[in-house]
């Protein structure tokens, strides 16, 4: 195997480490007096947090110039819908057991569930068009405009949490601040490029 | 408007098979195996015996007559599952960090509206009235509940030895202020000291009480030691731990939650399944150890005794 093949395959298991946890702590009587709980919280967490390593790979990337880094931004987006999977699938079924009409009525009642539900869907069709024959059909630029829901979908992930806790707001503060310092990379480079580029396109267009 | 468009199309629809069959054919592998856990999980709370009572010191009582017939939780369920933000905001931190509590020495100051002001030594308080188990039920805002065996003693009965005047409407009741030894109090989380509050006929019934012990044993710290209100058919904020002042007043007193968020924490806080949290729909509830949920009963399912308190008021408006 190419060593980029090893490191994907080191990534991979690394990444199903949140999981063998919870099942260790399973096996260990240990997912407190309130499992269900637990465990929501607990995939909750490591879905956002897998959202917040993926959007870490571009400025990460580029600041390091190690350029390959791309490469695991897809195994690692993949992940956090994985967990969300988890995250909705425990509460759909272990939290609610298939209550749809109270689960629906969660929805559209309590603002977090609903940021929070937002949150998943927009990622649905993120993990539909990771293949690369997605990004063939739609083409690279549109593709990639599509992708720019996982900004929204992040954000809403951090409102979700913000407005589940009761009192003490560190915690997702300090999520959101992440996401803020992430977000912000962008928005500074995509300033500096059409502050740059404005200049330029006049002198040489051929080059824009 | 996304949420409707979403639930409008079925999901065989916008997937496309192959896309999911090969590439994620892991996700599916691990959610059957969350599933096996959860199933497994549900099973073995089922035929797990209950945890022993540890040993500690035991406090000689009667049992009453206002005890539900319900199996009460485990003692390490109730003693390392419990809010107690003076100690940290995760369920698990009381546990953890209320060692550093010394109950004793410790007094009790009855203060405001009565004729007999007094600063109390916790020991000689204890000893002045019999000890009672109550096995009540908990229910806490988040929508999970508990039955627990608490020991102790009317508040009712400790009141009308004070001699309240006609001034006293309400009793404020509030907790022990020391970073020291209570390192939550170190951040702004909620406003210290915590104090809560009841109507004076309220504080009078008979079902609340003032708990000291549990399991028949000395309360342990992270259950509000040495000594702490129960107020069964109100949400378990209202329960106020480790107390050190007692105030009777004539004006509806502040209460820490209601300062925080007033829109989500009434003075009352009766449980009610008719009024949500905006937070968390009181309907149901979780028990701990039981897997599906349970409705909530009105005032926690002792209306029977309490609806009377509130006769002629709206509990939309009251909550």
């Amino acid at each position: 195997m190419k060593p980029i093949s090893w490191l994907k395959l080191a990534v991979f298991l690394a990444s199903l480490g949140p999981l063998a946890r919870l099942l260790w702590r399973y096996r260990q009587n240990d997912l407190t007096a309130n499992p269900i709980e637990f465990i929501t919280h607990s995939t909750g967490l490591t879905a956002l947090i897998f959202l917040l390593i993926t959007l870490g790979i571009t400025p990460l990337r580029r600041i390091s110039r190690q350029y390959w880094l791309i490469q695991l931004r897809r195994l690692l987006g993949l992940f956090a819908f994985f967990y969300a999977c988890l995250h909705l699938a425990t509460y759909v079924v272990l939290d609610h057991y298939f209550d749809w009409d109270r689960i629906v009525a969660d929805v559209y009642k309590r603002p977090y569930i609903t940021a929070g539900f937002t949150a998943f869907v927009l990622l649905v069709p993120l993990a539909i068009t990771s293949t690369g024959g997605w990004v063939r059909r739609l083409g690279g630029k549109r593709w990639q405009a599509l992708h720019r829901l996982i900004y929204v979908s992040t954000a809403l992930a951090v409102v979700h949490f913000w407005w589940l806790v009761k009192a003490d707001i560190r915690e997702p503060a300090a999520y959101g601040t992440v996401l803020a310092v992430l977000l912000g990379y962008r928005i500074v480079r995509w300033l500096l490029a059409r502050a740059q580029q404005a200049p330029q396109a006049a002198a040489q267009p051929e080059q824009g | 408007m996304l949420i409707k468009r979403a639930s409008d199309i079925p999901s065989s629809e916008i997937t496309p098979k192959q896309t999911y069959q090969n590439r994620r054919q892991f996700i599916l592998t691990a959610a059957a195996g969350a599933g096996l856990v959860a199933g497994g999980w549900a099973l073995k709370k089922l035929t797990e015996p209950e945890d022993e009572v540890a040993a500690g010191a035991k406090l000689p009582h009667s049992k009453s007559a206002f005890s539900t017939t319900e199996t009460p939780n485990s003692l390490r369920d109730i003693t390392h599952y419990n809010n107690f933000y003076e100690f940290g905001t995760d369920k698990e931190d009381p546990a953890a960090n209320a060692g550093t509590l010394r109950t004793r020495p410790w007094t009790v100051a009855v203060e405001g509206h009565v004729k007999k002001p007094k600063v109390y030594d916790i020991d000689a308080l204890i000893k002045m009235f019999p000890l009672e188990e109550r096995i009540y039920r908990l229910r806490c805002v988040e929508a999970w509940s508990m039955v627990i065996p608490w020991l102790g003693f009317p508040l009712g009965e400790f009141i009308k030895t004070l001699e309240p005047t006609s001034k006293a409407k309400f009793v404020q009741l509030v907790t022990l202020y020391d970073p020291a030894q209570m390192p939550g109090q170190k951040s702004g989380v909620l406003d210290w000291p915590y104090v809560e509050g009841l109507r004076l006929d309220e504080a009078l019934h008979p079902l609340t009480i003032l708990a000291v012990g549990l399991y028949g044993e000395v309360l342990p710290n992270q259950n509000g030691a040495p000594i702490r209100l129960v107020v069964p058919w109100k949400y378990g904020f209202k329960s106020i731990k480790s107390v050190v002042k007692i105030r009777f007043v004539e004006q509806m007193p502040e209460t820490t939650w209601n300062k925080m968020q007033p829109s989500e924490y009434g003075f009352y806080s009766n449980v009610n399944p008719n009024v949500d949290h905006p937070r968390w729909s009181q309907a149901t509830e979780r028990r701990i150890g039981e897997f599906r949920r349970r409705p909530t009963l009105m005032f926690n399912g002792y209306g029977d005794q309490v609806a009377g308190l509130y006769t002629g008021m709206d509990l939309r408006v009251n909550y």
